[in-house]
């Protein structure tokens, strides 16, 4: 009989045994046929149950008979037990979900290769160096020009492929009335080839795509863009997109599987590099450099002439920056190329969400160590009732490996639906995280896919749990003495102590994930309570361009077209938001060499102070008659840090370009602190500048952007945005809103990430508290049932309340206790690696340690008065009667 | 091939032979002929013979199958397969080589 037989009697096991019994009967039947006594041939047979448990051992696998009764078994034994059987399986589920969630966000984002050809052999190229503060860093981003050289100096050896940052730009498919967003990439030509890419419609770009800067005007839409935007409309081929001042041809659709090389964000549009405007220049790094290496070529010898390429290319720029100061350029030109593997892409998430990601993993772990031993200690107490049946078990001849199978699988089987919760937990969870990464219009976009990696973790991560909550009880439940525990039991101490040791474990883990939740709510507080220096709220912005230039005096026109719409308070300009861009410079005070520490500057309107709040602290506000070069507002850092603190107003400093150009700028005010660019930073110095900038020759530059500031009068200022673009439009159609967002958005990113953390890690801190105390609350719970009889004679003997309480509790709190300060010693150890995602927060500081320790004292207060109460509440009339 | 020990050894062998002397026997068959052939002087025991038949099928020595009998009632008879042929061999001669040991230490001694 084959195999699969003996398999599939296991589940028709009353078949089996039906014919078992048949045969026998024909036995006996043809015995008393051939004259024999019947009495004596049914003796012969013995006991025929015996007989047929020995044929059919035979004809069936064993073990899987076993398994399958001992499934039978341990689900009654689980629904018998139904509350704590639930309990155990949610906050299991809530665990391994959650564990889930984070490894579907981390391999999405660093683990997953990009669905492209050799992706193993895909490596970024990186300048690791001091950047303008003389921190060590790493800078990803190149010039078009260099890497046109450094491709050159690779042929043969790798294919340097070029990709932009993506970013998120107005464009439109009609008229610039009807803008919407999209996410632009340019790469190079060679990309698609490189990356074995094909086209889902119409073609991909090509080398030839890479020849002339302006004359490729082409554009490949990503195929998720497809669907999304245009519900695969085959059509869409040969339609003209307009990006920026450019029209471009929809010329194929990208393959399903490819998003583009940054994941977190989904590109909808790819253009060729020819086609961006910075393509010529030497000082604007705009794009990333790939490298798709060829496995025969060693990297060293390659990384090494790369960086001589490069450091030559930057020497020769920095040539001519007399403006820049000595120490500066040689800053700049410390930089030393790296070549790093990047099969699953490069993105600014990954920078900014790598050590975010890796404590929520340490967050969810711990949670799950914590649910993990809860779930231990409830089997403990359970194993402890069901001592007898164990004991039994042994002497009725029950193996050692029978007993640890039979509650390993009751524990499979707890580990398998709590898995099966928690995957469905996983399923929301993650996106759900996710899409708080970003602002909530244009939420990061991770391609969470659930395939055989998800699979294989969450099967391991079951089976781990399975062994960590379920493997000490088993051996123990095995190990029983019969004896001992047929006669009454005495061996509750041992047991309790390991519940005790794990009670000390969910404390630490616990008090862990509390310090940390308490740093990063900390944090997220400093960050938003930071003082802005301006008021963000109803502050509405336009980005607007005038392709050919328009002069301020046309600029301030539009600014009082648009003050007179209803609700409007006032409009004021700037070359862009706070918070928004950069621009900066080196300053000479009294004709000096350029200072080593940049200055960082603004353009602004009169009265754009005003609009934004901003506190004059002496002097005056711009007129329309000032300049740039001419006058100059700056702020109190910038006084400190160029004039040493001294009264700058009336005198003069100079703006020094690399190139040795110098503006002179007389300081007509001093503005309070504002934010500039990161909430993170230090305040930096800045010198606020007219946006009247005068050439060389003194002839006005008419500014080609800039953004109207819109103070609006406490309504939705989102609201007003399509009347202000539409009037702008229709009142000089030389102006185009390209993006119009609120100061408040503005603001709200730069405490997006510290936000989630705070959030997640409170979200795991609250379930971590509860755990614990759910777990306390049981332990001491099963210590009292325990010890009733004890409690009952102390009773009934004279014991106080009090002694009782004592009793009852004071081994539990000293455990506690001992667990806490080995958190606090994990929190100590554990804080040098978290320091760099906190802000205003010293992780040694004494009040993020004492407010965890007291919030899980008070937690495990609370989950021992149950306890207390109803060992004080024990009758020793009843309870000794009762036995 | 799994090695078994003297006892059960010989009745399988037994039950071997007395198969490939006649194919399609059931138990009871199976035991008388083993007692008349021996003259009375082997009994197989039904707590030995039956395990020992669903063992020997389970590992292919032998192969099972019903057989109608009279009124709607079956009886299940046995037959060799041809990995019993050879395990008969076997066994045999094992049977020769342990036996001829035995008689030769019993005339020595």
């Amino acid at each position: 009989m084959s195999l699969w037989s003996r398999i599939t009697y296991v589940f028709r096991g009353d078949r089996l045994n039906h014919e078992i019994d048949e045969e026998f009967v024909a036995h006996m039947e043809e015995a008393i046929a051939a004259g024999e006594d019947p009495i004596e041939v049914r003796r012969t047979f013995g006991s025929p149950l015996r007989l047929r448990e020995q044929s059919r051992d035979a004809r069936i696998v064993g073990w899987l008979d076993n398994l399958c009764a001992d499934l039978v078994f341990g689900w009654r034994q689980l629904l018998k037990r139904k509350v704590p059987t639930v309990a155990a399986i949610l906050s299991l589920a809530l665990a391994i979900g959650a564990c889930t969630s984070a490894f579907r966000i981390i391999d999405a984002l660093f683990l997953r290769p990009l669905p492209v050809a050799h992706a193993d052999q895909l490596n970024v190229l990186a300048r690791q160096g001091p950047d303008d503060h003389g921190v060590p860093r790493s800078f990803d981003d190149f010039a078009y020009p260099n890497f046109a050289r450094m491709r050159a100096a690779a042929q043969g050896q790798a294919e340097l492929i070029a990709a932009s940052f993506t970013y998120r730009t107005d464009l439109t498919y009609a008229t610039d009335n009807e803008m919407e967003k999209g996410y632009v990439q340019y790469v190079s030509g060679t990309m698609f080839p490189i990356f074995g890419l094909r086209p889902t419609l119409g073609r991909l770009f090509t080398t030839e795509d890479d020849i002339t800067p302006g004359a490729h005007p082409y554009a490949v839409i990503s195929y998720n863009y497809w669907t999304r935007r245009f519900a695969n409309d085959p059509q869409i081929l040969g339609r003209a997109v307009h990006i920026g001042s450019k029209m471009f041809q929809i010329i194929g659709i990208g393959p399903k599987s490819f998003t583009g090389t940054e994941p977190g964000i989904v590109t909808d549009i790819f253009l060729p590099t020819m086609m961006n405007p910075d393509v010529r220049r030497t000082d604007n790094s705009w794009l990333r450099i790939f490298a798709v290496i060829n496995p025969a070529v060693p990297h060293e010898p390659l990384r090494a002439k790369l960086d001589a390429v490069s450091l030559n290319y930057e020497s020769e720029r920095t040539k001519g920056f007399v403006g820049m100061s000595r120490h500066n350029i040689e800053m700049s030109l410390q930089k030393k190329m790296v070549i790093e593997p990047a099969a699953s892409g490069v993105s600014r998430l990954q920078g900014d969400y790598r050590r975010a990601l890796v404590w929520l993993a340490v967050l969810v772990a711990l949670v799950l160590l914590i649910a993990c031993a809860n779930v231990a200690n409830l089997m403990t107490a359970q194993a402890a009732s069901r001592a007898r049946e164990m004991a039994l078990r042994v002497s009725i001849g029950a193996g050692r490996s029978r007993l640890v199978q039979l509650v390993l699988i009751e524990n499979a089987m707890l580990a398998l639906f709590s898995a099966a919760l928690g995957t469905i937990f996983a399923w929301w969870a993650a996106p759900f995280v996710v899409s708080r990464i970003n602002p909530p219009d244009h939420p990061a976009h991770l391609i969470l896919s659930a395939d055989w990696r998800v699979l294989a973790f969450g099967s391991l991560l079951t089976l781990v749990v399975t062994l960590l909550f379920g493997l000490a009880p088993a051996l123990r439940a095995s190990a029983i003495q019969p004896v001992t525990a047929l006669k009454g039991g005495n061996e509750p101490q041992s047991k309790r102590r390991s519940m005790y040791a794990l009670i000390a474990a969910q404390a630490a883990f616990c008090f862990v994930v509390l310090f940390l939740a308490g740093l990063f709510v900390a944090t997220f507080r400093h960050l938003s309570n930071q003082p802005l220096g301006f008021d963000a709220k109803d502050l509405l912005l336009l980005e607007t361009a005038t392709p050919h230039g328009q002069s301020p005096e046309s600029w301030s026109q539009m600014a009082d077209t648009l003050r007179v719409i209803p609700g409007v308070k006032d409009v004021a300009i700037a070359s862009w938001p706070l918070l928004a861009g950069g621009w900066t410079g080196s300053i000479s005070v009294n004709a000096a060499p350029p200072t080593d520490t940049w200055s960082y500057f603004l353009s602004i309107s009169p009265g754009w102070l005003n609009t934004m709040k901003m506190r004059l602290i002496e002097g005056r506000d711009f007129t329309s008659t000032d300049s740039f070069p001419g006058e100059a507002i700056v702020n109190q850092a910038f006084v400190k840090h160029y004039f040493k603190g001294a009264n700058p107003i009336g005198r003069t400093f100079e703006k020094v370009n690399p190139l040795g150009d110098r503006k002179l700028c007389l300081v007509v005010g001093i503005v309070a602190d504002a934010a500039y660019s990161n909430l993170h930073d230090p305040v930096l110095p800045v010198a606020y500048v007219p946006v009247r900038h005068l050439n060389a020759d003194g002839t006005i530059n008419p500014p080609e952007s800039g953004t109207f500031v819109v103070r609006t009068s406490g309504i939705d200022a989102i609201a007003l945005a399509p009347m202000l673009r539409r009037l702008a439009g229709q009142s000089n159609p030389a102006y185009r809103v390209r993006n119009v967002l609120t100061q408040q958005e503005l603001v709200d990113n730069q405490t997006v990430r510290e936000r989630l953390l705070a959030l997640l890690a409170l979200f795991f801190a609250i379930v971590a508290l509860l755990l614990a105390a759910i777990g306390l609350y049981g332990v001491l719970s099963y210590s009292v049932l325990q010890r009733e009889r004890e409690i009952g004679i102390r009773i009934a003997v004279g014991a106080r309340i009090g002694s009782i309480a004592r009793l009852v509790t004071a081994q539990i709190f000293v455990t506690v206790s001992i667990g806490a300060a080995a958190g606090v010693a994990f929190g100590i150890l554990s804080v040098r690696y978290v320091q760099a995602l906190l802000f205003g927060v010293k992780g040694t500081d004494p009040s993020m340690l004492i407010a965890p320790t007291l919030v899980l004292l008070a937690a495990a207060l609370l989950a021992a008065l149950p306890a207390v109460l109803r060992a004080a509440r024990i009758d020793p009339s009843i309870m000794l009667r009762a036995d | 091939m799994k090695k078994t020990d003297a006892l059960q050894g010989s009745l399988d062998l037994l039950v071997l032979k007395v198969l490939s002397r006649q194919p399609k026997l059931h138990g009871y068959a199976i035991m008388t002929a083993i007692k008349q052939i021996s003259g009375d002087v082997l009994n197989a025991e039904v707590g030995s013979l039956y395990p020992a038949l669903h063992r020997m099928e389970e590992t292919g020595w032998i192969r099972a199958e019903w057989a109608p009998k009279d009124a709607g009632r079956r009886t299940r008879l046995y037959q060799l397969t041809a990995a019993g042929k050879k395990q008969l061999a076997a066994e045999v001669a094992r049977w020769h080589t342990v036996s001829s040991a035995i008689n030769r230490v019993l005339q020595e001694a």
